[in-house]
């Protein structure tokens, strides 16, 4: 039986999908070591503590809740001191952090801190004995590796959409802390979060995500690629390398190698022909569908459903279908 | 604008091109390198880069590179030297662990001394693909660090850099010494010039041993994942659509 750390990330006011899977995470895997308790770590500003109840919806015994003014934007000197100066002083088995770019920021500067290593991008986990064995993408995930981490805690950052956020209501007992470090002393100081374009669902956690790519021909046919994702009503919009270096879509929307990693419930694919740097973003989608009219496109050989035709074709009559199918529901 | 003179360190790493199908070796802990083509870190290359164009808007600076690795670690560095690194460092192991905390310390044991006013990192390997040892190289100095930077500004003794969130940017401000780690998009990493090339054998380059504490994460087992099942193609064209939607209602389950 031992106790578990979970890092509860939040952006601004509100707690993030990723911090509710890390919650998931840390419960599953007190449970595994014969049930310990799970202490959620909320650090944002005046008023996160309200959103202390929903961590105790998802498994939390304690959340320990830190506001402060100076964290509206994320402060990683603050977090950093913060979580590691919890995680020592707790003497927790393991850690549970996402692989966001918050996580993959603070995860191992918590873990040199406390002088332990860390493994980012987890995909399962187990506990034997001392020893903490988890599964990890390697090569673009052309490879998985089985890791054994010896150290204690086991820090570990779990690949966002790996694990479903589940229910699973503890007491969530609020413990109101306060910040390690000063935010008015961190050297390293985020000024500003700016909200990225429309307000749309993000890559990593869309259960959809339609990608468009250079057969689109041109930036303002990713028309048809919005269309469709708001037929949806789910879905996150993507775009290959060839796309974000032509500067149609912002490098932030690259699928890929280089760019970000999805894994939705489903993925369509939309006048792209299937590069390996773009296949290594997007391969571990639970559905693939694309559309191109290369027969011979290697996206082909990935999809589970192709339609060989012109994109300014299909995916209109698509989009139209797909609205039909969701008024029906 | 005139700024001093800035000493700035490099740390990248030789990875295997990804365009392939990896074979895992015999003793199932690590790959069969047999056939397999390296080069320098995509993001490692654009760290190079990030550091060549301030030295050249700052007179006198300078710029190391450093590698931790076996020797062919060597070609690595001389490609950065090319494109215009003025010296190398290689650290040598005749393996590098996975452990990214044990390969930190060798790294900031050989940074601590040197001074450095900026210290890139590429935000990650492909390799590997954990992305932790810029951050945690930083920690172990004491160094403000920032990760996966995609604009940076120096001046006066201060950075402001940007980073890609899931949706979103943040606006960092930081001051030198620091250590960032690179992201896409930050620049175009330029191409060695056949100059380049020939002034980089006469560079120094010191071969040092690499200082790793005992690692605390030991691969126990490499595989290939499951094949995805064959894709199949359901028909041509637009009339091809309401089969679609039928499987991604029925068979799929996702509409």
């Amino acid at each position: 039986m031992a106790n578990i750390f979970a890092f509860a990330e939040s952006r601004g006011p509100d707690v993030r999908k990723v911090g509710l899977e890390a919650v998931t995470a840390a419960r599953m895997l007190a449970d595994k070591s014969g049930g310990g308790e799970v202490h959620a770590l909320l650090l944002g500003p005046p008023g996160i503590s309200g959103k202390a109840n929903q961590l105790a919806q998802y498994g939390a015994d304690v959340v320990i809740v830190v506001e402060h003014d100076g964290l509206a934007n994320y402060s990683p000197e603050v977090a950093t001191a913060t979580a590691a100066e919890r995680i020592k002083s707790g003497g927790y088995r393991a850690a549970i952090f996402s692989t966001s770019a918050q996580g993959r920021d603070l995860a191992p500067r918590v873990a040199a801190r406390l002088g332990v290593s860390v493994v980012t991008d987890v995909l399962s986990f187990e506990i034997e004995g001392d020893t903490v064995v988890v599964r990890h993408p390697m090569n673009i995930g052309k490879v998985i590796a089985t890791l054994a981490i010896s150290a204690t805690p086991a820090v570990l950052a779990m690949r966002p959409n790996v694990i479903s956020p589940a229910q699973n209501a503890k007491a969530g007992r609020v413990e109101n802390a306060q910040p390690a470090l000063d935010p008015a002393t961190a050297r390293v100081r985020v000024i500003e979060t700016r909200k990225g374009s429309g307000g749309k669902l993000d890559l990593a956690e869309a259960p959809v995500v339609i990608a468009g790519g250079r057969g689109l021909k041109a930036a303002e046919n990713f028309k048809l690629v919005e269309d469709l994702a708001s037929a949806f009503g789910n879905a996150a919009v993507g775009a290959t390398r060839a796309v974000t270096d032509d500067g149609w879509r912002p490098h932030s929307d690259q699928i890929g190698q280089t760019g970000r990693l999805v894994s939705p419930e489903l993925y369509i694919a939309v006048g792209i022909s299937g590069a390996v740097q773009h296949l290594a973003g997007m391969r571990t989608s639970k559905t693939i569908v694309a559309v191109n009219k290369d027969k011979d496109a290697p996206i082909f050989k990935v999809a589970d459903y192709g339609i060989v035709g012109d994109v300014f074709e299909v995916i209109p009559a698509l989009t139209e279908a797909v609205r039909e199918a969701k008024k029906h529901h | 604008m005139e700024i001093p003179a800035v000493k700035i360190a490099v740390c990248v790493k030789r990875v295997p091109d990804m365009d392939v199908r990896f074979r895992i070796a015999a003793d199932s802990l690590s790959l069969d390198e047999a056939g397999l083509k390296f080069d320098i870190n995509d993001f490692d290359a654009w760290a190079v880069e990030a550091a060549l164009q301030l030295r050249e808007k700052n007179a006198g600076s300078e710029v190391t590179v450093i590698s931790l690795g076996p020797d062919v670690v060597q070609e690595t560095i001389r490609k950065a030297l090319s494109m215009g690194a003025d010296r190398g460092i290689q650290l040598k192991t005749d393996k590098i662990p996975f452990d990214g905390l044990a390969i930190a310390n060798a790294l900031a044991e050989e940074l601590k001394g040197g001074s450095y006013d900026l210290i890139f990192f590429g935000k990650m390997s492909p390799d590997s693909s954990n992305g932790v040892v810029g951050p945690m190289t930083a920690e172990i100095l004491g160094l403000p660090c920032v990760t996966a930077i995609s604009t940076l500004e120096i001046a006066n003794g201060k950075g402001t850099a940007k980073r890609e969130l899931e949706g979103a940017q943040e606006i960092v401000e930081f001051p030198l010494p620091a250590v960032l780690t690179v992201d896409e998009g930050l620049n175009t990493a330029r191409y060695p010039s056949l100059k380049g090339i020939m002034a980089a054998k006469k560079k120094p380059l010191q071969t040092k041993p690499a200082l790793l504490p005992e690692p605390q994460v030991t691969v126990r087992k490499l595989e290939l994942p499951p094949e995805r099942k064959a894709g199949r193609i359901i028909g041509e064209g637009a009339s091809a659509v309401a089969e679609l939607v039928t499987l991604l209602q029925t068979e799929a389950k996702v509409l």
